[in-house]
């Protein structure tokens, strides 16, 4: 196959992907909105209804046929929208993998903004699929494939840039570790975040009493399940993180720059979420801090995460990591003042 | 780790609340040392480092931070008194960080002593009422009570679960290296600063621009280079007396795609001794694979043109010659450079101007620019000043800009700006008797041009001592998060004509799920029994 074809293979799948997690958003959604009819069982259920791997329980009620009807059809659409999630994250790797293909010399597919929100995105919705049934993350569908989309879309229309090869400082294997282990912390943090934010959203939601529970949120976890989800999410981001920022980051700038640390932008922002989400750590284990406020601490990281990988690109011109302009400077400014 | 002070009643007639001296330095160790204190400082640990992301600093780069300066008058003192220019290390940043390092050791060193007894501890007997463990499981069975504890004791502890001594239940325990990857990760994090602060304060950092040519060398004394940033404690004579030279330097030009005219693939060919009497060595010097000799590495990390420019005065005499080095201002190696010619007589003569590997012209601005980083059509474009070049004060100049205060621009007789427009090979010569200028042609480079690399040098001590700390920072990390430390008890007792076996087990991370682990071994325990029975 010619650059070119897979080239334009890699978009036609971007755009399938596309279509497919949105479909995958529908059969959700009727799923959810089928439930809506369905009486909650009693409050335990709703921490029970995530019990039932691969869709949303339900409520053993009257044991009416159409009842039960709905139910199956709630379960099917459930599983029907995980089967192409599934699906979707599969064609969005053919777009990852056609879009290095393209690139001569071949090459890992994160060269720009483009290339790092599609790899983002990809592994948001990979370690979506992938814990789905360990952490019984079924609550979780409507809100990730929204996300997904969204971002997505936003690549698509904004991001968008042709294949080019890496500048020279980009291409070593330290660079592929380095990206990897950062993108799929990004992943796992924001799967986290989204979790956090619904455990804020439901905890309010029984504080103020039984009445202000309805529909999605009534379904969510208890809180202390969204805690542990949101913690396990955390845990595993974490040390993925650290391996990113503070090894093969280091690694890397030194063999590029000639410093391991240079306290730039991207790097000091990186710091700064590792020292957020030790914060955050902390938080769970310190009276006081434990719940609401270590929550809030997850939600403070995914934002520092995300301005790094948005904010520092765009609007920072002293970072030697801004990729979003093509190529760095040819020469340091330092050389200037002699 | 409790924050909260004493309970006891005070001892003596004092009234409540007041203290001695002893218990408030007592007092403010605890909470020095307190987890919600850990927590604060890293917060704002995290908070202080935002400015250092916002406003230019002096260590990141120095050229930047001196032109913010002059754009705010008003704000530059503000902030120096701050340090905000170099925020990372000012008092207060350090302040924060050594605070919290103090409170990791305060919280640290006692637990040590605390891990150290629970380490060797055993397990804890068994409660009296297992069923009163949030996980737990029960079964009545016909085999004796010492079977079924035998044969647990044995599943138990093929999960290498650490066993106790008790007859009537078993009590077992894993996970104790939790406990200590959590200590391995806090006392990493001091490691790393220890080999973080030795590399700010024994290395050093030094830069050089380098002709490509056997005939320019480079010895490595401070004197040699460009700029040279020293940590405080840093000593001469760890300088390593190897010397180089870069015979030849390759680039690769792409010249289709959508990148065409970017540069990649760069080589400088490098031949270089390790000592003064060492045997000469050659390295192809890459970006991203730097040369080591002893502790010190040497970077490829920039290049540009060195176009050689010749002076004559109006004597005819060569005033000027030799390579001169233009900096780069954009992707396609559009360049900027200055020459003086102080002994020019009858007066002096600066040339500034702009050097373009292939030159085109725009007619939009009417002025020429560079296509190409690639020399396929190079050619200088300079202006001239005459007059003083102020280099006769004593006062050091840069070698990339002209002092123009005292000199007068040529112009023609329109008015409009003299230039001085060269390819390689050509001279043109200079109004009124001035003399001329020429740019050679350097045989046996690309485009005729001379070239000139940056090189990068330093010495990073402590680099492997950060290094494993971090390695070890992380696997202490991974210990701490993902070994479950678990109790687990076993009772079985007669009852009636059977055996009730009572199972249970206790989480002692917070977060793990032990209701698995329960169920698991009763399935374990019933199954093998039918086994043994069979
Ligand atoms: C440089 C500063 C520090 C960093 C980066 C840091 C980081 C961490 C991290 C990531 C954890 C999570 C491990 C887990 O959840 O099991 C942790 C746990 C812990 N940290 Fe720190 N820490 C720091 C300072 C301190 C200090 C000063 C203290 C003492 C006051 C402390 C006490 C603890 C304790 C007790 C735990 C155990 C929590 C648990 O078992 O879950 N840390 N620390």
């Amino acid at each position: 196959m010619t650059d070119a074809a897979w080239e334009s293979l890699s978009n036609q799948a971007i755009a399938a992907a596309g279509l497919l997690y949105f479909l995958a958003l529908l059969a959700h959604l009727v799923e959810w909105a089928s439930l809506r009819k369905v009486p909650l069982a009693s409050g335990a259920a709703a921490s029970e209804s995530v019990d039932i791997p691969g869709g949303v329980a339900l409520a053993t009620g009257p044991d009416s046929d159409e009842a039960e009807d709905r139910a199956r059809r709630t379960a099917l659409f459930g599983r029907l929208g995980y089967l192409v999630t599934c699906l979707a994250v599969a064609v969005h790797f053919v777009s990852l993998f056609s879009r290095g293909m393209a690139a001569d010399p071949n090459r890992v597919p994160w060269g720009n903004m483009y290339e790092f929100t599609l790899t983002g995105t990809f592994v948001v919705a990979f370690l979506y699929a992938v814990l789905y049934r360990r952490l019984r993350l079924a609550w979780m569908a409507p809100i990730v494939l929204a996300f997904v989309l969204t971002v997505l879309m936003v690549a698509v229309i904004w991001l968008y840039s042709p294949v080019a090869p890496l500048t020279e400082a980009l291409s070593s294997y330290w660079l592929v570790i380095h990206v990897v282990s950062a993108i799929i912390a990004t992943g796992a943090f924001t799967l986290g975040g989204i979790t956090s934010a619904l455990y804020l959203v439901k905890a309010r939601a029984l504080a103020r009493g039984a009445d202000a529970e309805s529909g999605y949120v009534a379904r969510l976890p208890q809180p202390e399940a969204l805690d542990r989800v949101a913690y396990r999410l955390h845990a595993f981001g974490f040390p993925v993180w650290t391996f990113a920022v503070l090894i093969t980051g280091p690694i890397w700038a030194h063999q590029a720059w000639s410093s391991y640390w240079n306290w730039d932008p991207k790097e000091v922002w990186a710091f700064i979420t590792w020292v957020v989400y030790a914060a955050y750590l902390h938080a769970r284990t310190t009276a006081g801090w434990k719940g609401r406020n270590a929550a809030i601490l997850a939600l403070v990281g995914v934002a520092t995460l995300w301005f790094n990988f948005i904010g520092i690109n765009y609007f920072s011109t002293t970072s030697q990591h801004s990729y979003a302009g093509g190529a760095p400077a040819p020469i340091s400014a330092e050389t200037l003042q002699r | 780790m409790s924050t909260a002070l004493s309970t006891r009643p005070p001892e003596d007639d004092r009234r409540p609340g007041e203290l001695t001296f002893r218990e408030l330095l007592r007092w403010v160790w605890r909470q020095v040392t307190s987890m919600r204190t850990a927590l604060i400082l890293l917060l704002l640990l995290a908070l202080a480092a935002i400015p250092g992301s916002v406003i230019p600093q002096t260590g990141v780069d120095a050229l930047k931070t001196s032109n913010w300066q002059s754009d705010h008058p008003k704000l530059t003192p503000v902030y120096e008194r701050l340090g905000l220019f170099s925020v990372y290390d000012s008092a207060w940043f350090s302040a924060i960080y050594i605070l919290l390092m103090i409170s990791l050791v305060g919280c640290i060193v006692p637990r040590t002593f605390h891990y150290w007894r629970g380490m060797r501890a055993k397990p804890p007997t068994a409660p009296s009422n297992l069923g009163r463990l949030p996980d737990h499981a029960s079964y009545v069975t016909t085999e004796d009570p010492e079977v079924v504890l035998e044969r647990a004791r044995l599943l138990l502890k093929r999960r290498r679960y650490r066993l106790g001594d008790g007859t009537e239940a078993v009590s077992a325990e894993r996970g104790y290296l939790r406990e200590v990857g959590n200590l391995v990760f806090h006392l990493s994090v001091l490691v790393v600063l220890v080999g973080f602060a030795m590399g700010g304060l024994f290395g050093y950092k030094g830069g050089v621009i380098m002709l490509v040519g056997d005939t320019y060398g480079f010895a490595n004394t401070p004197d040699q280079y460009d700029e040279f940033k020293p940590g405080s404690l840093f000593q001469a004579d760890q300088m390593e007396p190897f010397s180089f030279s870069i015979d030849d330097f390759d680039v690769d030009w792409l010249t289709t795609g959508p990148r065409a005219g970017m540069a990649r693939g760069f080589q400088s060919h490098l031949k270089y001794q390790d000592s003064l009497a060492g045997a000469e060595k050659s390295y192809d010097l890459r970006v991203n694979h730097p040369l080591t000799i002893g502790n010190t590495d040497i970077f490829l990390i920039g290049h540009g043109y060195a176009p050689v420019i010749t002076v004559r005065d109006g004597e005819g005499n060569v005033v000027q010659s030799g390579p001169t080095i233009f900096l780069p201002t954009s992707q396609s190696f559009q360049s900027i450079g200055v020459v003086k010619a102080a002994d020019a007589e009858p007066t002096q003569i600066g040339l500034e101007g702009e050097f373009y590997p292939t030159v085109a012209f725009s007619q939009e601005t009417g002025s020429y620019y560079s296509l190409l980083g690639k020399p396929i059509d190079p050619m200088i474009s300079m202006l001239v000043y005459t007059g003083d070049l102020g280099m006769d004060d004593g006062v050091p100049q840069s070698v990339y800009a002209l002092d123009k205060s005292k000199t007068t621009m040529l112009t023609k007789k329109n008015g409009t700006p003299y230039r001085v427009d060269l390819r390689p090979g050509e001279t043109q010569k200079l109004p009124n008797g001035l003399g001329s200028v020429t740019f050679e042609n350097v045989a046996g480079v690309p485009g005729g041009v001379q070239q000139w690399n940056k090189i990068q040098i330093s010495q990073t001590p402590g680099k492997w001592v950060a290094l494993t700390g971090v390695v070890l920072a992380l696997i202490g990390l991974l210990g701490s998060l993902f070994i479950r430390p678990r109790r687990v008890w076993v009772r079985a007792r007669r009852e009636g004509d059977g055996t009730l076996v009572e199972v249970a087990a206790l989480d002692r991370s917070g977060g793990g799920d032990v209701a698995v682990v329960v169920d698991e071994l009763v399935t374990t325990l019933q199954g093998k029994q039918r086994e043994d029975e069979s």
